[in-house]
C-alpha cells in the first residue's frame, strides 16, 4: 500500500515551540486585557474619523450608517446578530434627527457622542473571545482527531485509531522557509498571506501554525462562519476576529482597520486571506485585497514614530502558497467563475459550508481519500516589498542592509503620509503577487491539465473560451504520443523557469516522462465523480470534464506558457 | 541641498531653476568639464548659478542631497544608477528628466521570435530607479522645455509625475517661479512616454522641414504623430490622457517647431542628405529620438501595431527609403477613421 511507501521518503522534522511560556504570547495578552484593548481601538479609530477629511459631514455619515444598517437588519439578518440591534440603531436614528434644531456646536458635540458611541460598539462586536484552555483543547483536538481519522482511513481496522503509524505531516508537505519564518516570529511580528484555493486552507494553515511550533495567529473571519457553532467554538478559541462583510459603511470599515493595526503594533502575529475569497477560476491571485495589508504598513510606521515608549518590532509578511492536486469545490467554483464572466450575471455565493454535518463530511472526504497536500512557505518581505534575512534585516537586491524606517522618513523625520502608504500598499500586494508565482509548485497534475487544454484551445483556435468547453466528446481525445510530445516540451520549459527561481516544482516532475504522466493522471482532481483527464483503451488521453479540466490549467497562468502553444 | 546628476543643457536648465532658492550639487561625470565648469562657470551656453556648486563625486550627490534629479541621456542612465544606488537610501527622491528608453538584454541573449522583445527588456527610466536601487519614491518632470528658452527666462511650464503626491509637491516646491508653472499628474509611465515617444515625431517634423513641404504638412504629421503616440503608449502600458496634456501635444508642437530640439535637428539634417552616421557623430548631445525609433519598431513586432510614422523612419535610418520616396509612400498609407482612441 502506498502509504508505507510515503513514510519511508521522508525524514520526519519535528519542530518545538519557539515560545515555552504560553501566557507570553501576544494573543494571550491581549485577550487578558480584552476590555482594555477594546478601549484602545475604539478610540484611536474615533480620531481617525474625526480626523481624516472626508467629502460627507459627520451627519451625513451617521445617517447614511444608521439607515444601511435598519435596512441590513430588516433584510439580511442573521442568527448570530445581537438582540438589541434593531432597537439600538431606531434609537440613534431618533437621536440624530433630534439634533436638528440644536444649535451647530452643541450638535456637533452631539453627533460626537453618537458616533463615539457605534464606534466602541463596533469595536466589542470585532474583537474575538481568544480562550488559552479552549486553544490547547482545540488544538490536540484537531491534531490528534485528523490523525487518528486518516489512520483508521488508510490503514483500515478500527485498531489503527490507536496506532501512532500515520501522522497528518505524512500527508502534508511544509516546504520552503520553515526555519526562517520560526527565526522571525521570535524577534518580531508575522503576517502570513497564503494563497486561497479551497475551504480547507483556514483549517490547512491553522495546522502549519502550529505544526511549525509557532504561537497562535488571529485573523479575521467572515462573521458568517460563527453562525455554525462548531465553527464559532473552533474560531473563538483560535484567536479570529469577526469581520462582518454585510457592513460596508466607513466607520465599520474604519474600525476594523483600527483593530488588526493595533493587535499587530502590540505584536500579534496575523493571518490575511489577501485575495479575500477563494480563487473561483483557480488562478492564483492577481489583484489583492489591499484594506488589511495597508494595516500592516500602518502599524510599522507607528512603530517606528512611538520607538521611544515601544520595543521597535518589526512586521515581517510571509507570503504562503498551498497546493492540492485535487480541489473539492473546484467545480461549483468554476462554475461560478464561468457564470459570472460568460454573463455578466450576479450570482450569489454558494455557501457549501453551512452545516457541522458537511463540514464534517468535507473533512473526511479529504483525509481518507485525498491525495498530498503541498504548503510552500515563502521568504518574508518587509512593508514594503524588500527580502528580510534571518535575522530581520531588510536587504537591497544586491543584499545590502537596508533601513526600513527611510522609506518613512522625509527631511529626517518619520512622517504620516497617507497616499504614500497607499502606494506602498500597491506596490506591497504587487511584490506578494510576485512572490506567490515563484512559490507556487507546478504538480504533475497541473502540467497535464495544462498541456490537454492548450492542446485542444490550439487544435479549435478559432472558437472562444465558452464554444470550446461546449465541444462534444468526440473532439476530446489527443493522441498520446502528440501529448507525451507537448508534456515534455512543457516540463522542459518548467524547469527553465524554475532554473531562474521563479517557480518550484514538485518532487516528481524529475521523474522521467511517462512516469511524470501516470503521477499525473492519478492524482488530477482524483476524487471527482469525473476527473478531468482519463485514458482511453488504446492510450489516448480523453478529456471528461472541460470546466474542470479549465480549472486546473489557470493554476499556471502567469508565467508566459500559454504564449508557446 | 538639491542634487541634478548630469550637466548637458536640459540638466544645467534646470539647475538653474532651482539654484534661483535652493543651493544646487551639479554632478558633472567627465573629469575634466567638471574642471572647466567651475573655471568658466558656464556650460552648454548657459551661466551657472552662484548657488550651483559643481562636483565629479557621484557618492557626494546622495550624501548631501535627499532629493536628486537625474538628466542624463538614457543610454547611461542605467550604469549611473549602478553607480549611484550603493549610495541611495529609501529616504531619497529622485526625480529624472530623461526622455528615452532603456534597453536591457542579458549578456547572450539573442532577440528573435522565440524570444521576442518586450517591455521586460524595454524599461523607462523610472523603471530603472526602480529596478537598480531601493529608492521606492520616484518621478519624471516631462513638457515642452526648451533649455535655450528657459535660460533666457521666457514663460514656460512642466509637469512632474509621480505616484507619490509628496514628490509632486517636492517638485513643484522646487521648480515653481513666477516664469515657470509646474503641473502635476499622477501617470508616471504615461507623462514618461509622452516625453519619450514625441521625439520620434519631432524627427520627421525636421525632415519634413528640411524638404520644405510646408506648413499644411507638418501640421499633417503633428496631428498623425499624436495619434501614433497614443497608439504606441497604449501598447506599451500608458493610456491616453497623458498624450493630451502639457507633457503630450505640449512638448510635440514645441518640439516640432523648433530648431532647438536636438531631434527635429536630426531630421533636418537628414532631409538635408546627410547619413544618419554623420548627424550622430558630429551632433553635440543625444538625439534620444534616434534610438527610440529603433526600439520601437522592434516591439511593435512583438505587440502586433501598426506605427507607420516610425516604420519609415526607420527605413530611412538604415538607407532602404529616401526621404524623398518616405513622403509619398506616406500618403499613400490606408488610414480610414482619423481618431479612434477616444
Amino acid at each position: 500500500m502506498r502509504p508505507i511507501v510515503l513514510r519511508k521518503r521522508r525524514k520526519k522534522t519535528k519542530y518545538k515551540p519557539i515560545l515555552k511560556d504560553t501566557k507570553s504570547w501576544p494573543v494571550v495578552q491581549m485577550a487578558k486585557k480584552r476590555s482594555e484593548f477594546v478601549d484602545l481601538v475604539f478610540e484611536e479609530s474615533y480620531e481617525n474619523l474625526i480626523d481624516s477629511p472626508r467629502g460627507k459631514s459627520l451627519r451625513e455619515e451617521l445617517e447614511t450608517t444608521v439607515y444601511r444598517e435598519i435596512q441590513r437588519i430588516k433584510n439580511n439578518p442573521w442568527k448570530i446578530d445581537p438582540k438589541d440591534e434593531k432597537e439600538y440603531f431606531e434609537n440613534l436614528q431618533k437621536r440624530i434627527a433630534d439634533t436638528d434644531n440644536l444649535p451647530e456646536e452643541e450638535a456637533s458635540s452631539k453627533l460626537k457622542e453618537i458616533l463615539k458611541n457605534i464606534t466602541r460598539r463596533y469595536a466589542d462586536e470585532i474583537a474575538g473571545n481568544f480562550r488559552q484552555s479552549r486553544y490547547r483543547f482545540s488544538r490536540t483536538l484537531i491534531t490528534i482527531g485528523f490523525a487518528r481519522l486518516l489512520n483508521a482511513a488508510r490503514v483500515r481496522g478500527p485498531w489503527s485509531l490507536f496506532s501512532n503509524q500515520l501522522d497528518l505531516d505524512d500527508k502534508i508537505h511544509v516546504v520552503g522557509e520553515n526555519d526562517q519564518i520560526r527565526k522571525l516570529a521570535r524577534i518580531g511580528t508575522v503576517v502570513m498571506v497564503p494563497t486561497h484555493f479551497s475551504n480547507l486552507d483556514s483549517p490547512l494553515i491553522g495546522w502549519v501554525i502550529q505544526y511549525l511550533g509557532l504561537p497562535p495567529f488571529i485573523y479575521g473571519a467572515g462573521l458568517n462562519l460563527f453562525n455554525v457553532k462548531i465553527f464559532a467554538y473552533f474560531m473563538n478559541s483560535l484567536g479570529a476576529y469577526k469581520v462582518d462583510r454585510r457592513k460596508k459603511n466607513l466607520i465599520y470599515l474604519e474600525t476594523l482597520k483600527t483593530y488588526s493595526t493595533i493587535a499587530l503594533r502590540e505584536g500579534c502575529h496575523s493571518l490575511f486571506f489577501p485575495g479575500g475569497t477563494r480563487s473561483r477560476s483557480g488562478k492564483i491571485e492577481k489583484s489583492l485585497k489591499l484594506g488589511l495589508l495597508g494595516t500592516a504598513i500602518e502599524a510599522q510606521r507607528q512603530i517606528y514614530q512611538n520607538e521611544d515608549n515601544l520595543k521597535s518590532r518589526k512586521i515581517f509578511i510571509v507570503p504562503v502558497t498551498t497546493n492540492y492536486h485535487f480541489v473539492l469545490e473546484a467545480p461549483s467554483l468554476i462554475n461560478d467563475y464561468l457564470k459570472s464572466k460568460g454573463q455578466q450575471r450576479y450570482y450569489v455565493e454558494a455557501d457549501e459550508f453551512t452545516s457541522s454535518y458537511r463540514i464534517s463530511k468535507f473533512l473526511l472526504k479529504f483525509f481518507t481519500r485525498g491525495s498530498g497536500v503541498s504548503v510552500s512557505i515563502g521568504r518574508a518581505i518587509d512593508v514594503v516589498g524588500n527580502y528580510v534575512d534571518d535575522h530581520g534585516n531588510s536587504i537591497d537586491k544586491k543584499g545590502a542592509h537596508i533601513d526600513l524606517r527611510d522609506y518613512f522618513r522625509s527631511e529626517g523625520e518619520i512622517t504620516e503620509d497617507s497616499q504614500r502608504e497607499q502606494e506602498y500598499n500597491r506596490i506591497l500586494g504587487k511584490r506578494i503577487v510576485e512572490e506567490f508565482h515563484k512559490n507556487n509548485r507546478v504538480l504533475s497534475s497541473h502540467l497535464l491539465a495544462f498541456t490537454a487544454f492548450r492542446m485542444i484551445g490550439k487544435r479549435f483556435s478559432h472558437l472562444d473560451l465558452y464554444s470550446l468547453l461546449r465541444l462534444p466528446d468526440e473532439d476530446l481525445r489527443i493522441e498520446y504520443c502528440l501529448f507525451r510530445e507537448k508534456v515534455e516540451f512543457f516540463v522542459k520549459e518548467v524547469m527553465a523557469i524554475h532554473e531562474r527561481g521563479e517557480v518550484g516544482i514538485g518532487d516528481h516532475l524529475k521523474d522521467d516522462i511517462d512516469d511524470i504522466i501516470k503521477h499525473g493522471l492519478r492524482n488530477l482532481g482524483m476524487y471527482h465523480p469525473e476527473p478531468p483527464l482519463g485514458r482511453a483503451k488504446n492510450g489516448d488521453i480523453v478529456v471528461q470534464n472541460m470546466n474542470l479540466l479549465y480549472f486546473y490549467h489557470n493554476r499556471l497562468l502567469g508565467y508566459d506558457l500559454e504564449k508557446l502553444l | 541641498m538639491i542634487g541634478v546628476v548630469g550637466a548637458g543643457s536640459f540638466g544645467t536648465a534646470i539647475a538653474n531653476i532651482i539654484a534661483d532658492r535652493n543651493p544646487v550639487l551639479l554632478f558633472v561625470r567627465d573629469k575634466d568639464k567638471a574642471a572647466r565648469i567651475e573655471q568658466t562657470r558656464r556650460n552648454s551656453n548657459q551661466a551657472i548659478h552662484p548657488n550651483i556648486t559643481i562636483t565629479n563625486n557621484i557618492q557626494q550627490v546622495a550624501e548631501q542631497c535627499e532629493v536628486i534629479f537625474p538628466i542624463i541621456p538614457s543610454a547611461n542612465f542605467r550604469s549611473m544608477m549602478v553607480q549611484l544606488a550603493p549610495f541611495l537610501k529609501p529616504y531619497h527622491i529622485l526625480i529624472h528628466g530623461t526622455k528615452g528608453l532603456d534597453l536591457n538584454l542579458s549578456p547572450n541573449e539573442v532577440i528573435g521570435k522565440q524570444n521576442p522583445l518586450t517591455r521586460k527588456h524595454v524599461k523607462t527610466m523610472s523603471e530603472v530607479i526602480r529596478e537598480e536601487s531601493c529608492v521606492l519614491r520616484v518621478g519624471c518632470l516631462a513638457g515642452p522645455n526648451l533649455a535655450k528658452e528657459i535660460e533666457e527666462h521666457q514663460p514656460a511650464a512642466t509637469v512632474v509625475a509621480s505616484h507619490f503626491e509628496e514628490v509632486i509637491d517636492i517638485g513643484q516646491k522646487l521648480l515653481k517661479s513666477e516664469r515657470f508653472l509646474v503641473y502635476g499628474s499622477n501617470d508616471l509611465i504615461g507623462i514618461e512616454l509622452c516625453g519619450i515617444l514625441k521625439n520620434i515625431i519631432a524627427i520627421a517634423a525636421g525632415a519634413i522641414s528640411g524638404m520644405k513641404l510646408g506648413e499644411n504638412s507638418k501640421a499633417l504629421l503633428i496631428s498623425r504623430g499624436l495619434v501614433e503616440m497614443i497608439h504606441i503608449g497604449k501598447a506599451l502600458g500608458g493610456n491616453t490622457h497623458a498624450f493630451l496634456g502639457l507633457a503630450g501635444v505640449g512638448d510635440l508642437v514645441a518640439t516640432c517647431t523648433s530648431k532647438l530640439s536636438r531631434n527635429y535637428t536630426a531630421g533636418f539634417r537628414l532631409a538635408q542628405g546627410e547619413s544618419l552616421e554623420e548627424i550622430v557623430n558630429t551632433m553635440e548631445e543625444v538625439a534620444e529620438g534616434v534610438n527610440t525609433v529603433k526600439i520601437v519598431n522592434v516591439l511593435a513586432e512583438s505587440y502586433d501595431f501598426r506605427c507607420p510614422i516610425t516604420e519609415t523612419l526607420l527605413k530611412i535610418f538604415e538607407g532602404k527609403m529616401s526621404v524623398k520616396e518616405s513622403h509619398s509612400f506616406f500618403m499613400k498609407f490606408p488610414f480610414r477613421t482619423e481618431i479612434d482612441f477616444i
